[in-house]
């Protein structure tokens, strides 16, 4: 699995909060181009290893590696600056209109062309930059702010994105057209992605892979076909079960 | 941004109406002690000086004793008028030794304050005023008390209502419990201007109060007698500091002039004519001097008594507008200075504290417990470093004013936008710029309400500057509050309160002006 040019790789990572591990002996590789999803409950430890990737998060064992390179080694202002990042909140400046968020990195990045820079990336989320540019994130509608918060992840052009339950707090159309949005754009511009999430169905749409956590343990890591075919454990099967049953239902 | 501009916008204020602080060549500096007596001294000292051609500059209400002795002693101010007991006891603590002659005391406080002090007792005046226990006609005759030991028998029973002064003072209720056994159910701290009014209700049963007041009469009050000598004598003399005399040796010669000049009955009918009849300090003490044959008084018709007290709160305020405009300014800018300090110093502080959590809580709580110190006592205790008027002013009340803002400051950026903050951080903004960009400005709403609490405080304290010749609103508070006149307290009152609205206002806007757009 481990390939010497994955985008991103955590091997054996543990992380303790005082005597309490959050991960344990976790390993994920994200190879350049992909998208992995990490799937599990709350407590599960999914965003304290999202965390990792951009040093948010250090781990007390096990190394990290972005691009190959051990960030341990790496400035984390710096690569938090290379990494675009999209929270479940948006995480919006609410003091910034749209315009200078998206702006945000590329001005950190001391990049002149940020205007054109987040005009850009504001047409690629699906917003009009005349129009959406001087509002206010208090002025959109949650659906608009994701898409706002997408553009200032990739405003600067990074080649690996990280989202939190980046559609969470979406209702269930709005959801559904922001996952279709991404999952085009992310293949469009051969973004790496390491998506956290709860949503089965959200990895299945986003997702080349799949990584089920529990506990701070990996539960299975497989493309979704395999964990429906394949369970590896009661976990995964229950997880699956519940999930086809929703899908059953809704359908 | 906004909230630095808020800031200029204030400094500009203050900046414009500064320049205060400069005093040119140095006058006769005359003060009192917040007491009708004393201003009424004070102002016959200042007014002979005067026409003996020295300038004066007045300071008159200074707290207490311990802050009127510390300004003399310092040299904030030169003469003022003192009673010789309060020197033995008060100042030089000794003890009170029963049978003490007058003229024994005048002796010894004479030489021992011109030795440890360099300050000199200038020859008495000509009366005395002791301390007078009173009590209501009814309650003497009721329980037959003539004298101090009379009332130590039954002082069990009784609430007595003291001046704060009286009732720390070794000659005053310490020294009476010791010497007499008197030991009341209740002791209440009541100021001058509500004693005799609270014992006249049936509140208190017991007050302190002066042998030359003018409302012991007024209220039908019965004096007992201090039957163990207990009290030493309290000759009324002009102490002055030694310095100016040698600089100007008029000043005592010309004050010398008030010497042996007046006797119980006279000063008792001065200090009626302004405590109780109400007139001003200015015309009685002119009228004081002109009947000594002192000083000429030019018929100008204002030396008549004029019934000061008649006619509405109104007239009376609108009379004296221009100096109600004069002290308000002076207000003001007492306020606007010690803010604009307090926000310089207390905004950083709290922004450090947000990147040092573990000190923060101990730190804010220190900067808490300045508030719980009583303002007279803040300033007592920065007399000896910075003298009186309006720096020591300006200290304390920046002192009061860094509690709101260090505490809104740290918690409002403490409490800035979770989501906004955790963003920016994983997109790569440094801890600095978190704070520049993010929680700054979104603090700044509460930052500014911090900073409208304490105007709105520093307006109300800023009135307690008088007690060391700040000057402001406090003035005719003070004074009103010394001499019982109820209009002259609103004279004062009334602007600060309106002080208060304006600059509460004004800051509202400053804080809706810092508000980030949401």
């Amino acid at each position: 699995m481990t390939s010497p040019h994955a985008a991103l790789a955590a091997h054996a990572v543990t992380k303790r909060y005082g005597d309490i591990p959050v991960l344990d002996q976790v390993s994920v590789t994200v190879p350049r181009g992909a998208c992995v999803a990490i799937v599990g409950e709350s407590g599960s430890g999914k965003t304290t290893l999202l965390r990792m990737f951009n040093k948010l998060v250090v781990p007390n064992e096990g190394t990290v590696e972005v691009d190959g390179k051990d960030v341990a080694t790496v400035e984390g202002v710096a690569l938090r600056r290379a990494i675009g990042y999209v929270p479940q909140d948006g995480g919006l400046l609410p003091h910034w209109r749209v315009q200078r968020n998206v702006e945000l990195v590329p001005w950190l990045r001391g990049d002149n062309a940020r205007t054109s820079r987040a005009r850009e990336a504001l047409t690629l989320a699906g917003l009009d930059p005349d129009r959406f540019g001087q509002r206010l994130p208090s002025e959109l509608s949650g659906g608009q702010r994701q898409r706002v918060a997408i553009a200032r992840a990739l405003a600067a052009g990074p080649d690996i994105v990280l989202m939190d339950e980046p559609f969470g707090a979406l209702d269930a159309i709005t959801r559904s057209e922001l996952q279709e949005m991404y999952a085009d754009l992310r293949t469009r511009l051969g973004v790496t992605t390491l998506l956290v999430t709860h949503d089965l169905r959200e990895a299945r749409k986003l997702a080349d892979r799949v990584v089920v956590m529990r506990a701070g343990r990996i539960e299975q890591d497989a493309p979704l076909r395999q964990l429906v075919s394949q369970p590896a454990t009661p976990y995964v099967a229950e997880l699956i079960r519940r999930a086809l049953d929703d899908d059953g239902r809704s359908q | 941004m906004k909230l630095l501009r808020a800031a200029l916008a204030l400094g500009i204020v203050c900046g414009s109406a500064g320049g205060l602080a400069a005093q040119s060549a140095r006058p006769i500096v005359v003060a009192s002690k917040p007491f009708g007596e004393s201003y009424v001294l004070a102002e016959m000292f200042a007014q002979l000086l005067e026409a003996r051609g020295l300038t004066v500059e007045r300071r008159r209400g200074l707290g207490a004793t311990e802050i009127a002795f510390r300004a003399l002693r310092t040299g904030a101010i030169d003469v003022y008028p003192e009673y010789t007991g309060t020197g033995l006891l008060a100042v030089l603590g000794e003890p009170s030794r029963p049978g003490q002659s007058a003229g024994a005391v005048f002796d010894y406080v004479g030489r021992e304050f011109l030795r440890r002090y360099d300050v000199r007792w200038l020859p008495p005046l000509g009366f005395e005023n002791t301390y007078a226990i009173a009590v209501r006609r009814a309650t003497a005759d009721s329980l037959s008390l003539r004298t101090l030991s009379d009332l130590a028998r039954v002082s069990s029973r009784l609430r007595a209502g003291f001046t704060p002064d009286f009732i720390g003072r070794p000659d005053g209720l310490p020294g009476l419990t010791s010497a007499y056994g008197i030991r009341p159910r209740d002791v209440r701290s009541l100021l001058p201007a509500v004693k005799y009014q609270a014992l006249a209700e049936g509140a208190v049963d017991v007050v302190d109060g002066y042998s030359t007041d003018g409302l012991i009469r007024r209220y039908n009050l019965v004096v007992l007698q201090d039957d163990k000598a207990f009290f030493p004598p309290y000759e009324a003399a002009a102490l002055a500091r030694n310095a100016a005399i040698r600089d100007d040796p008029r000043v005592a010669a010309v004050l010398t002039e008030l010497s042996g000049r007046l006797d119980v009955e006279r000063m008792r009918a001065l200090n009626e004519r302004v405590e109780v009849a109400g007139e001003t300090i200015e015309s009685v003490a002119r009228s004081a001097l002109s009947d000594l044959g002192l000083i000429n008084v030019s018929a100008r018709g204002d030396t008549a008594a004029r019934p000061a007290r008649a006619g509405s709160l109104f007239d009376y305020m609108s009379e004296r507008r221009a100096q109600i405009g004069r002290m308000a300014l002076r207000h003001l800018i007492l306020v606007a200075l010690s803010l604009l300090l307090a926000i310089v110093f207390a905004v950083p502080l709290g922004l450090a504290l947000e990147r040092l959590p573990r000190q923060a809580e101990g730190v804010i709580r220190g900067v808490g417990l300045l508030q719980t110190i009583p303002s007279i006592a803040l300033l007592a205790f920065m007399l000896p470093a910075l003298g009186i008027g309006i720096v020591p002013a300006l200290v304390a009340l920046f002192l009061y004013s860094l509690y709101p803002i260090v505490r809104n400051t740290y918690s409002g950026v403490r409490n800035a936008d979770p989501a906004a903050v955790a963003a920016a951080t994983a997109l790569g903004m440094t801890e600095r710029q978190v704070l520049r960009h993010v929680r700054l400005p979104l603090a700044a709403p509460v930052i500014m309400a911090g900073i409208r609490t304490a105007g709105v405080i520093a307006v109300g304290t800023a009135t307690l500057a008088a007690f060391i010749g700040a000057g402001g609103l406090g003035d005719p508070i003070v004074a009103g509050l010394a001499l019982s006149d109820t209009r002259m307290i609103l004279s004062g009152a009334l602007p600060a309160a309106l002080l208060a609205l304006i600059v509460d206002g004004v800051l509202a806007l400053a804080e809706r002006a810092a508000t980030p757009a949401r």
